[in-house]
């Protein structure tokens, strides 16, 4: 039975090796610390978003905005450190917990008015780009010593891989959602709303709170991302993480977290996003292949893994049923 | 004893839900160390008090005190930490989460703010052996039965209940031996001083268990009496508000269908793991009964007449023809019906009026492009209603906003409403009020008249001998004997299910 919970996810992680085996076997220096160290550093503002993403599939949600607060970020970032000269980190410190602010305040609509998250989301997406772009059209380059620092800081791996700020940063993180999720009541309190949230209401799970919560970390996250993208682009700009969204929730979901809510493992979340990364690189190596490939080829994963959760619930229906019988 | 103090006190309470008063000034006392039944029929405002007293629902009007001091509980997780835990009505838990995460959920054993899994699976381990279970208590709940289910939700209820315990019609799916650890353990809570509010409709549970008795009526208090000063023919009349139609008196309609041919003949038919060398023959128009403990057999042959589980020997004839069954669709098709034991987690669908929901089967058989016209469909509804007792004004009323035994009287409805062959009845008056009980009865032994064979499970020996031509006791998933006529009463089928 427990295999069963957790198949989605050796599947997806058989899948990661099986690739990057391939690629291996195919091309000189596919499988070396430097393309694994580049997986985690191209893709450190995707992992960010994704394990929010992940809290609020499993709390039964979406939420469609985090793109578009990584582009609003991101412009902020931009504009307070070339334009007002601000400090980055006196920047980061009044645009997360601005983000914060922003995600409990779907939080509060969702839970308060008993709206659906896509479209209180949605709304907020809106919100966030048009407002990123209000502030900025341009693209704003950001110029400060802080950033060269921060380009420099980290340590080599042998074989010419690389571990900088992002990835540390996106470990640290990591960690903490495993934490909070797996280890604390909260993650517990996620875990039964997107289970049934009225039966959790009944439980004693403080709904209210825990719903607000979920997408005020989610926004944090998503604000994280948009700061770790300025350190990869030395920029901020509007159209950034258009549609970044939609890769988190494709990474989740081919993690193994089911979109229904109420189950799934942040974990997953991580190797979904590795799998989608050792894609995109497997093609770069190949050459001869159109980058787009890279979403056809998670468009098919995609459904395998929608179609894998349909057997899976029916198959745990079944055993139910079997269950029942062991008794009455 | 000595005088027993006032923990939890309710005030001219009232909850008005849009064109229904569910409570009007009603007044409850509980006390430490007292297990206090709360009763009346089916929609009487049992489950509203409760949700009202511990949180769930915002009250209308009136006072709540505890330990005295008048308060407000704003969710249930409030009541939870003053010392109030409850197990309502509906499914309460997480069918997704474990069996020890269910049981935690909020009060996890922590170390540094982190949970200990492994030390919140003992205690989950420990706290479930208290109800006989040794189960895996790291498996999703969802993989377990109903009545092993309603266990885990009561053991939740007696870790976490500090002061005041509820209990919401905890017994409907618990066989008698189950019930009898759940009071073992509702006893011990009383020793202890925890006061104990218990709805049931089994009166003899109810005498077996509790100290003091408040009866509801129409969301208004009949009275509070001490259990050992009342009656049981008073409390039907506090209940009722009439006297109970007896039972007795329509015994004499039992002796139909002697003769008729049989419908269905089970041929020692066994199930894997589950059934062995089961024989019995159900006629036309009879009414045939199963009875036995829990976990004796009796939902299984259910379950095999119906194509749930394929037969790993022994033959089904139905109709004079052999009856190869794969599964339900085949038992369908053949044309038997099955009203399963779970009604409570299956098959209502809440935001659809109470008439829709009874014609779903009906339509379904139907197909959907040979739609029942909607005055006829008025006309079933009402005749299910009137005769089902169903407490609503009409039948356009969603079927989530029913009382808990409302809506499985609804579900009942909706297989008594396609009029099949052969129709199996799990447990059909289960969580159902007295009052209905009787008509109940009437009904299966109208259906019988009018040439339906019915296959039924009941704990209630009673009722069961009340309708059935035939009662056939399973022991350990084996036949033991087959009861009928004078010799069909309840004590004798007590004794085969004791003593085999
Ligand atoms: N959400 C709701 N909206 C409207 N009416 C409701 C709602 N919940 C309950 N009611 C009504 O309130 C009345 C009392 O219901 P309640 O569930 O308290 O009955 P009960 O005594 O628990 O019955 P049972 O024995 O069937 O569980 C019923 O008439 C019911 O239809
Ligand atoms: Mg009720």
């Amino acid at each position: 039975m427990m295999s069963l919970r957790y198949l989605p996810l050796w599947i997806t992680a058989a899948l990661l090796c099986l690739l990057f085996g391939i690629g291996g076997w195919q091309f000189d220096g596919f499988a070396s610390l430097a393309v694994v160290s580049n997986l985690f550093s191209d893709n450190a503002f995707l992992l960010i978003v994704a394990l929010g993403m992940t809290l609020v599939i499993i709390s039964g949600g979406i939420d469609l905005s985090v793109g578009a607060v990584i582009a609003l970020s991101g412009v902020a970032t931009g504009l307070l450190i070339s334009q007002y000269q601000w400090h980055p980190l006196t920047a980061f410190a009044l645009i997360v917990p601005a983000a914060a602010l922003f995600g409990a305040l779907m939080g509060v609509l969702i839970h308060v008015y008993k709206l659906q998250p896509f479209i209180v989301t949605l709304a907020g997406m809106f919100l966030a780009r048009g407002l990123a772009t209000t502030l900025s059209e341009e693209s704003i380059a950001i110029d400060h010593s802080f950033y060269d620092a921060i380009a420099e800081f980290g340590f080599a791996l042998p074989g010419g891989g690389w571990v900088g700020a992002s990835t540390m940063i996106f470990m640290v993180l990591l960690v903490l959602v495993i934490m909070l999720m797996h280890y604390s009541r909260f993650g517990a309190c996620v875990y039964a709303i997107g289970g049934n949230s009225q039966s959790a209401q009944l439980m004693g799970v403080p709904v209210a709170s825990t719903t607000i919560a979920i997408y005020a970390l989610s926004s944090v996250l998503a604000a994280l991302a948009g700061i770790v993208f300025t350190f990869y682009t030395f920029s901020g700009y509007a159209l950034a993480g258009v549609g970044m969204e939609l890769d988190a929730i494709a990474a989740v979901v081919i993690g193994g977290t089911l979109l229904t809510g109420g189950s799934g493992f942040v974990i997953g979340t991580v190797l979904g996003v590795l799998l989608m990364g050792v894609i995109q690189t497997y093609i770069i190596f190949d050459g001869s292949l159109s980058s787009w490939w890279t979403k056809i080829v998670i468009g098919l994963l995609l459904f395998g893994f929608i179609v894998l959760q349909k057997v899976l619930s029916r198959r745990t229906a079944l055993t139910t049923v079997a269950g029942s019988t062991a008794h009455g | 004893m000595t005088t027993p103090s006032l923990v939890l006190e309710l005030k001219q309470v009232c909850k008005h839900f849009p064109g229904v008063k569910a409570l009007q000034n009603v007044d409850l006392r509980l006390f430490a160390g007292e297990v206090h039944a709360l009763l009346g029929e089916n929609g009487a405002g049992k489950s509203t008090l409760i949700k009202v007293m511990t949180g769930a629902l915002a009250k209308s009007s009136g006072d709540i005190y505890f330990n005295g001091q008048q308060c407000h509980f704003a969710s249930p997780a409030a009541a939870q930490r003053a010392g109030i835990s409850t197990v309502y009505q509906e499914v309460n838990l997480l069918p997704n989460l474990s069996v020890a995460q269910n049981l935690f959920l909020g009060h996890e054993p922590r170390r540094f703010g982190l949970i200990q899994h492994k030390k919140m699976q003992q205690q989950a381990q420990q706290l479930l052996l208290r109800f006989k279970l040794n189960i895996d208590v790291t498996a999703p709940l969802a993989q377990y039965s109903v009545a092993v289910q309603q266990l885990i939700a009561i053991a939740r209820g007696v870790a976490m209940s500090a002061k005041v315990l509820v209990l919401d019609e905890p017994t409907a799916s618990l066989d008698s031996s189950e019930v009898q650890m759940l009071f073992d353990v509702m006893r011990q809570l009383r020793e202890q001083g925890v006061a104990i509010v218990f709805i049931t409709h089994f009166l003899e549970q109810v005498y077996q268990i509790s100290d003091r008795i408040t009866v509801l009526r129409n969301g208004s208090k009949v009275g509070e009496y001490l259990t050992a000063d009342l009656p049981r023919s008073q409390l039907i009349e506090a209940m009722l508000g009439k006297e109970l139609q007896q039972l007795t008196q329509q015994q004499a309609a039992t002796a139909v269908a002697k003769q008729a041919e049989p419908l269905l003949v089970l041929q020692q038919i066994s199930v894997k793991g589950s059934l062995s060398d089961i024989s019995l023959t159900v006629a036309k128009g009879q009414a045939v009964g199963l009875a036995g403990l829990l976990g004796s057999g009796r939902t299984e042959v259910c379950r095999a007449v119906y194509g749930v589980d394929v037969l790993s020997g022994g033959e089904i004839q139905f109709g004079g023809k052999t009856l190869t069954l794969q599964q339900p669709a085949d038992a369908i098709k053949a044309g038997i019906a099955l009203c399963p034991e779970e009604r409570k987690t299956e098959g209502i669908i809440g935001p659809l009026s109470i008439r829709e929901n009874i014609m779903l089967a009906l339509q379904a058989r139907r197909g959907w492009w040979r739609y029942l016209p909607v005055k006829q469909q008025q006309q079933l509804a009402a005749f299910y209603i009137d005769k089902l007792q169903i407490a609503t004004p009409d039948a356009d009323k969603p079927i989530e906003q029913l009382s808990g035994g409302n809506q499985q009287k609804v579900i009942l409805a909706r297989w008594l409403a396609i009029n099949p062959q052969l129709l199996i009845l799990d447990e059909p008056t289960r969580g159902i009020d007295i009052g209905a009980h009787a008509e109940i009865v009437l009904l299966i032994k109208s259906l019988c008249q009018q040439g339906m064979s019915l296959l039924v499970t009941s704990s209630e020996l009673e009722e069961l001998v009340a309708f059935a031509g035939k009662v056939v006791v399973l022991r350990d998933r084996q036949k033991v004997t087959e009861l009928s006529g004078d010799n069909m009463t309840a004590q004798h089928i007590m004794q085969a299910i004791a003593e085999g």
